[in-house]
């Protein structure tokens, strides 16, 4: 049996764990192999300076300011065709060593340039907006050992809809919680207790943040170094590099927890409609956080980086052509990156279209030639072993064969 | 006939019916119950004597006269409040004289630290415009004035912390957003587009016509259709979108050295006509022709006119006012208002408020889950105390996850049940009401560390923050009394059986006060 406590220990700095739904705790007994990891990037990275057609001359003479050059500071080149973002060379040994691949022109079908409309389609994994669940949640009931908790968890958003559903899942709240609130105090407690002792939404919300933040408690009194390592990573530290801290943090709690099996963490910061910058500038100084902040993961995972599978994805990509402001506005396709032990990596996936104009969606951005539901099903297949009828479930648009993505999981 | 005529007797043919509505039965509500209604929806809940008021003059003419606001006698103290936060009546031009980053010696480049002196120096506006909300929110006995300011703020979001926006975002609530919060909607929509604090959040300002490396930035075009007019899916496409770039190009403020050529209005606004692309344009199916600055004025006309745009603001008023999940039937008679009036906001609230469907929020089961603004709001009005700095709601609104005017992209923030409601909410609102009853607001470390002086004679941080006849417990039976008779049998209990110092408190943090 496990100790509780370890959970929290793991989790550290700057962090709470808020189970959601009654009985949160019970039942952490069983456990399984394999992890999952979405990482969201929200406002729609621009994929053409993730994954750089950089010999295309079209990619140049649509970009005169935020194109990136070769040679020295330039495109770290993969292959022949593509070559990555300087910022996110911390990344090569994963591509030299073979668990890093990509899926250019992917994306979500749907036509939306709406941010918030793109994220709720491909958070849903219905095809659209509305949807009652997102599809971790559907994914996680699919998962082994439907009992046990925690299974899924969000790392730093409450409760994104990509998470929502029947199926309970644990949140990490990254805004700090550390000093004992009065309803900790028992008598208070008694007296709340009563007025929230029944079965409505409210009294569940009340008992859940009750019993957490007690775990919470027990856990920082016992451990004085960790209180430490909270308050300087509290102290003022921006969003981007608390990611790397906080994704080193979750390959520890992914290695560590047996039972959790999925996690979804969002990073935001992505929409460069102005002085985008090209080896330098505001994307590159977020890529670079995101790099770090995969390659802390990789080390929190240690040896359980075999076992795990980890997607980024953002919710469209951004015009082929610069706009009048040195930046790119919402456009289409994307890339998708792919990492992990199980991944076959070293490798691009998918059909590339090229930028010539009379390839690109509505004549301006990058197309989709591989549905994200494919590479999602990709993953899940292979590397969760959700069958057809169980994917159905999950992702009813998702086919788990061909698309140009065969032997993307090692089985 | 002159189009206020039209508007005129439209608005007679549909509210008289609405008003034969009125005889219908409020689900079974008692005239008490009716006015807790009402506080909890035109208002920012009761004040003590509140409930008993709107009893006396009954529930329709409390909705009258909150909404012809300028008949109602002013609280004195909101004026004293508001008369030293002079930054709010400053123009635009004004704010940026003072505050905004200095220009540089011709051939030198900007010096980093005085452009942070200047950032430094203009949180004044910010903090002014904190305080002014809160102190109106709090004090105003024309509550639905603050109300529908609060909404349209949220529903043109900007995001104080965005580069020059925090020169001009107390402008843009005090001179854009609130003078026309009960006004005409054509009339917000222009407001809010021409002033530079919307310019800059959404970069039309950098909007042109296409020339050497520069040219058209559809960042605002796309959120004015999406999030302010037509919503989301409404027919319009990407072609839209281009097209409306085209036609606001040139729209923004004058760049450093154009001043001094052009006579600067002191709303800031500028239309360049070297940067605007004056080509026809198809937008929405509608030519519009060639042309300057007209061609964006006659682009709002479209979209503040399209029953899109209709039903899009009547859903969010719905949803703010009465329900999570909208009654479409009630909707649609709503923007059918909405439509009839031109976009007078004030008929369409009196369409909303004088429908039978409005009281559906009452029923069990249907409450909102106050945001935690509307709670803690209503928790100080419920307590009666006067708060010597109300800048200091602005710590526990932090805690809570919704600070004024820290809302990053232009969607603005939720007000339903499933954004709010989780197990961090409920011990943070417990936390608040204990503090509250006890005399004693929270987040004292947080509001000193975010704001500065309120004064542009730079005094310090005022640490007091209850008026000191107030910083005593509250007194439970006087809050239940303030309250109403809302509260169930099973909080009465708990009241009942709870330690003294504890029973405002509950109270306070009881499942019937965080919902409305």
């Amino acid at each position: 049996m496990m100790k509780r406590r370890d959970l929290l220990q793991t989790v550290g700095a700057g962090a709470v764990l808020l189970p959601l739904g009654p009985h949160a705790w019970a039942a952490m007994t069983r456990e399984s192999d394999k992890r999952l990891v979405v990482i969201f990037l929200r406002g729609a990275v621009d994929g053409l300076s993730v994954l750089v057609p950089y010999d295309d001359a079209d990619y140049r003479a649509a970009r005169p300011t935020v194109a990136l050059a070769r040679g020295a500071n330039g495109v770290v080149p993969l292959d022949q065709r593509f070559g990555l973002h300087p910022a996110l060379a911390p990344l090569m040994p994963l591509w030299e060593s073979g668990s890093l691949a990509f899926v250019p022109a992917s994306g979500s079908p749907d036509p939306t340039r709406s941010h918030f409309d793109a994220q709720l389609i491909m958070e849903s994994g219905t095809g659209r907006a509305q949807s009652p669940s997102g599809w971790i949640n559907r994914l996680l009931a699919e998962l082994p050992h439907p009992g046990s908790f925690p299974r899924g968890l969000s790392f730093g958003e409450a409760l994104p809809h990509i998470m929502s559903g029947p199926v309970e899942v644990a949140t990490m709240d990254a805004r700090p919680n550390d000093k004992p609130l009065p309803v900790d105090n028992p008598n208070v407690a008694a007296a709340f207790d009563q007025l929230y002792s029944g079965n409505d939404d409210l009294s569940r919300a009340y008992r859940d943040g009750k019993e957490a933040r007690r775990e919470v408690a027990t856990a920082m009194a016992s451990d004085d170094a960790m209180a430490k390592e909270q308050a300087i990573a509290n102290n003022g530290a921006p969003l981007a590099e608390q990611a790397t801290a906080m994704a080193r943090r979750l390959g520890r709690l992914l290695a560590d927890q047996p039972r959790l099996q999925v996690a979804f963490m969002a990073v935001g910061g992505w929409d460069t409609h102005v002085r985008q910058g090209n080896a330098d500038g505001q994307l590159a100084r977020r890529l670079g956080y995101l790099a770090n902040a995969l390659t802390g993961l990789r080390a929190g995972l240690g040896d359980k980086y075999r076992d795990t599978v980890i997607l980024v994805m953002s919710e469209f990509g951004r015009t082929v052509h610069e706009n009048g402001n040195g930046g790119t506005d919402h456009g289409h396709g994307n890339v998708l990156w792919v990492l992990g032990g199980p991944v076959r990596g070293g490798k691009i996936y998918g059909a590339w279209p090229g930028l010539a104009e009379d390839r690109l969606y509505q004549r301006r951005d990058v197309a989709v030639t591989t549905d994200y539901h494919q590479v999602v099903g990709a993953a899940l297949h292979g590397h969760l072993a959700i069958d057809s009828a169980a994917l159905a479930r999950v992702l009813p648009n998702a086919r788990h064969a061909g698309g140009g993505l065969d032997g993307l999981i090692r089985v | 006939m002159n189009s206020a005529k039209i508007a005129a007797i439209c608005l007679l043919c549909s509210v008289i019916p609405a008003a034969a509505a009125q005889q219908t039965p409020r689900a079974g509500l008692s005239p008490r119950e009716q006015a807790e209604y009402v506080l909890d929806r035109l208002a920012y809940g009761p004040r003590p004597g509140d409930v008993a008021r709107v009893m006396a003059m009954g529930v329709d003419a409390y909705v009258d006269r909150q909404l012809d606001p300028e008949s109602i006698p002013e609280n004195p103290r909101v004026a004293q409040e508001l008369a030293p936060l002079t930054t709010l009546h400053m123009t635009p031009v004004e704010l940026f004289r003072d505050y905004g980053p200095p220009r540089p010696a011709p051939g030198m480049k900007r010096d980093p630290e005085q452009v942070k002196a200047a950032r430094q120096r203009g949180r004044i506006v910010l903090q002014q415009l904190i305080a002014a909300r809160f102190a109106c929110a709090l004090n105003s006995n024309r509550q639905l004035e603050q109300v529908m300011t609060e909404f349209w703020f949220n529903h043109f979001n900007i995001f104080a912390e965005k580069g020059l926006d925090y020169v001009w975002i107390g402008s843009f609530e005090a001179q854009a957003i609130r003078p026309n919060a009960l006004g005409r909607f054509r009339d917000l929509l222009e407001a809010t587009a021409k002033h530079p604090a919307m310019l800059f959040y959404l970069d039309n300002w950098l909007n042109q016509v296409p020339q050497g490396e520069k040219g058209i930035n559809e960042n605002y075009a796309r959120e004015l259709m999406e999030l302010h007019t037509l919503g989301v899916d409404c027919g319009y496409t990407q072609a839209d979108v281009i097209a409306l770039a085209h036609i606001l190009t040139g729209w923004g403020y004058p760049r450093p050295g154009q001043a001094r050529f052009f006579p600067v209005d002191p709303s800031a606004f500028y239309f360049d006509p070297m940067r605007h692309d004056p080509s026809q344009q198809n937008l929405l199916g509608r030519v519009i022709p060639a042309g300057g600055m007209e061609q964006g004025e006659r682009a709002l006309d479209l979209l503040a006119r399209s029953p899109a745009t209709a039903h899009h603001i009547a859903f969010e008023l719905v949803q703010f006012f009465v329900s999570d999940k909208p009654d479409p039937a009630y909707v649609d008679a709503v923007a059918r208002q909405f439509l009839a009036t031109d976009g007078d906001i004030r008929a369409t609230l009196r369409a909303l408020f004088h429908d039978r469907r409005f009281w559906a929020g009452a029923a069990p089961g249907a409450r909102k889950f106050k945001t935690p603004y509307e709670y803690v709001l209503s928790a100080v009005r419920l307590a009666g105390v006067t708060l010597d700095d109300p800048r200091v709601l602005q710590g526990p609104l932090h805690q809570m996850g919704m600070p004024l005017y820290r809302y990053q992209t232009p969607e603005g923030y939720k007000n339903t049940r499933d954004v709010w409601l989780n197990s961090d909410a409920m011990a943070k609102r417990i936390d608040f009401a204990m503090a509250l009853s006890r005399g004693k607001l929270p987040g004292e470390h947080d509001a000193g560390r975010a704001t500065g002086p309120l004064l542009i004679s730079a005094e310090p941080p005022r640490p007091a923050m209850l008026a000191p006849g107030d910083a005593a417990p509250l007194d439970e039976p006087r809050l239940a009394q303030a309250f109403g008779g809302r509260l169930s049998a099973k909080t009465q209990a708990a009241i009942d059986s709870a330690a003294p110092g504890l029973k405002a408190a509950l109270l306070i943090a009881s499942p019937e006060f965080m919902q409305r």
